[in-house]
């Protein structure tokens, strides 16, 4: 079978796969960047309770492999009355994992935003929550996009594992086409080059793309 | 609702601590290799030939970006297509080892870079050959530098193993799936896993990083 005949007859499947791993990645990215966010914030606080549970929220998921926190989601939460459909357990998985390496960059990029603009702030007589949110957080997310931009690739790399709990994504298509024809180098070969696309066409630029957009909103450019 | 058996958790724990040593016995290996394609990769990217330089960088972006559960089942079932069988060991490592070595070799390519330029003109003045220059003066001044990068990458390839078990390697997570479906009972020894690796993980993380400190001291870098 040529790689062409090959195409047009599992292209479709692999293209269904393509949208499932977009659409998980897409809602992953918006758990992680909840969660990074508030466990960010929560590990600059001067509460010993506040922070210390952040802190092991973050020691767990980076202490663990993301493959044994969504088998324990999947399998085992719903031991404990919480029973997740795959494709929710699949995404929630990857962004509280992906969310407690992110918490490191949001509070990272927070620390760095310089002091005199919280002393400007503080100046203005501005409350602390809108001094976070209209100074000091603008200036820290210009900081923090560029690592943001690898850990939204390890996320949508991350993403692939779903398919071992069956969520029909672009990993699993390729898994059950090789499954059936043994065209592994074709199938597992055109699936690297699907997510390789997507890291560096869509990711990468997307994230160069913000930047430029950021840094003219806040004037740096 | 759940129930957490205590003897099913001293019956299975004599298999999970089999299983961890082959966990760290497959990172272990996995890190040398990684360790030294990585060197490879990172020298390739240094040479003056240039498609040799752009090959291997393309090579490394490449790697990086794409899934390393897919990588390993692509060495696994690519190889007998031509006639090559691979155990899923072998093929593991080869798959474990090259994906960690794309990360290394950005680790030791900016290890290298942090090296004085006037390091480079005192071995060329003492007319010292590459081979010297690197192992001699390049590298010994590179590793304090890498060493957090390095020290980060193990724990992550540790933490990565798990994916080994989808071709069959009997480590950690393959023997907590198999005493899963032999006992239909999964609270333990998942909950077992991610508690072996939190054990493993989070003490070398700081003793990675309390070495690393004591490497930047003796070389008169401020600690972090």
């Amino acid at each position: 079978m040529s790689y062409v005949e090959f195409l047009t007859e599992f292209g479709p499947r692999l293209v269904d796969g393509t949208i499932t791993t977009a659409q998980q990645t897409i809602l992953a990215a918006a758990v992680a960047i909840l969660i990074a966010v508030a466990a960010g914030l929560m590990r600059l606080s001067h509460n010993r309770l506040i922070y210390g549970a952040a802190t092991v929220y973050i020691e767990i998921f980076r202490g663990t492999s993301l493959l044994v926190q969504l088998y324990w989601i999947f399998f085992v939460l719903p031991l404990f009355g919480l029973t997740l459909d795959k494709f929710t357990a699949g995404f929630m998985a990857v962004g509280m994992n992906l969310g407690a390496y992110g918490a490191e960059l949001v509070r990272g990029g927070i620390l760095s935003v310089p002091k005199g603009q919280w002393e400007a702030a503080l100046a203005l007589n501005m409350s602390p929550a809108k001094r976070m949110i209209r100074i000091i957080f603008p200036q820290a997310i210009l900081n923090m996009l560029p690592p943001w931009g690898n850990l939204l690739i390890e996320l949508l790399k991350g993403t692939a594992l779903v398919a071992l709990i069956s969520v029909t994504d672009l990993m699993f298509e390729a898994k059950q086409i090789n499954g059936s024809t043994f065209l592994s180098a074709q199938v597992f070969g055109t699936a690297l080059i699907i997510y390789y696309l997507m890291a560096r066409c869509l990711i990468t630029p997307f994230m160069r793309w913000l930047e430029r957009i950021m840094a003219r909103k806040l004037g740096r450019i | 609702m759940f129930d957490w058996r205590w003897e099913f958790v001293w019956q299975i724990l004599p298999r999970l601590l089999e299983a961890t040593g082959n966990t760290l016995l497959a990172a272990g290996f996995g890190y040398v290799i990684a360790l030294v394609l990585g060197l490879v990769f990172a020298l390739a990217q240094r040479s003056h030939f240039k498609p040799l330089t752009f090959a291997t960088r393309e090579t490394v972006e490449f790697i990086r970006s794409t899934p390393l559960v897919l990588q390993i089942f692509f060495v696994f079932y690519v190889g007998p297509q031509f006639g090559i069988m691979l155990s899923p060991w072998t093929a593991g490592m080869i798959a474990i080892g090259l994906h960690y070595a794309s990360y290394l070799s950005e680790v030791y390519r900016a290890g290298i870079d942090s090296v004085p330029k006037g390091q480079w003109e005192a071995a060329m003045s003492l007319s010292l050959g590459p081979v010297r220059t690197y192992s001699k003066i390049i590298i010994p001044q590179a590793i304090p530098t890498a060493f957090a990068g390095m020290g980060n990458y193990l724990v992550g390839i540790f933490k990565d193993t798990p994916m080994l078990s989808v071709i069959g390697v009997a480590e950690l997570m393959h023997t907590a799936n198999s005493i899963g479906s032999e006992y239909y009972r999964f609270l333990e020894p998942y909950t077992m896993v991610g508690i072996i690796f939190l054990l493993i993980s989070l003490p070398t993380a700081s003793l990675l990083r309390r070495t690393e400190d004591r490497i930047r001291k003796k070389i008169g870098l401020r600690s972090r």
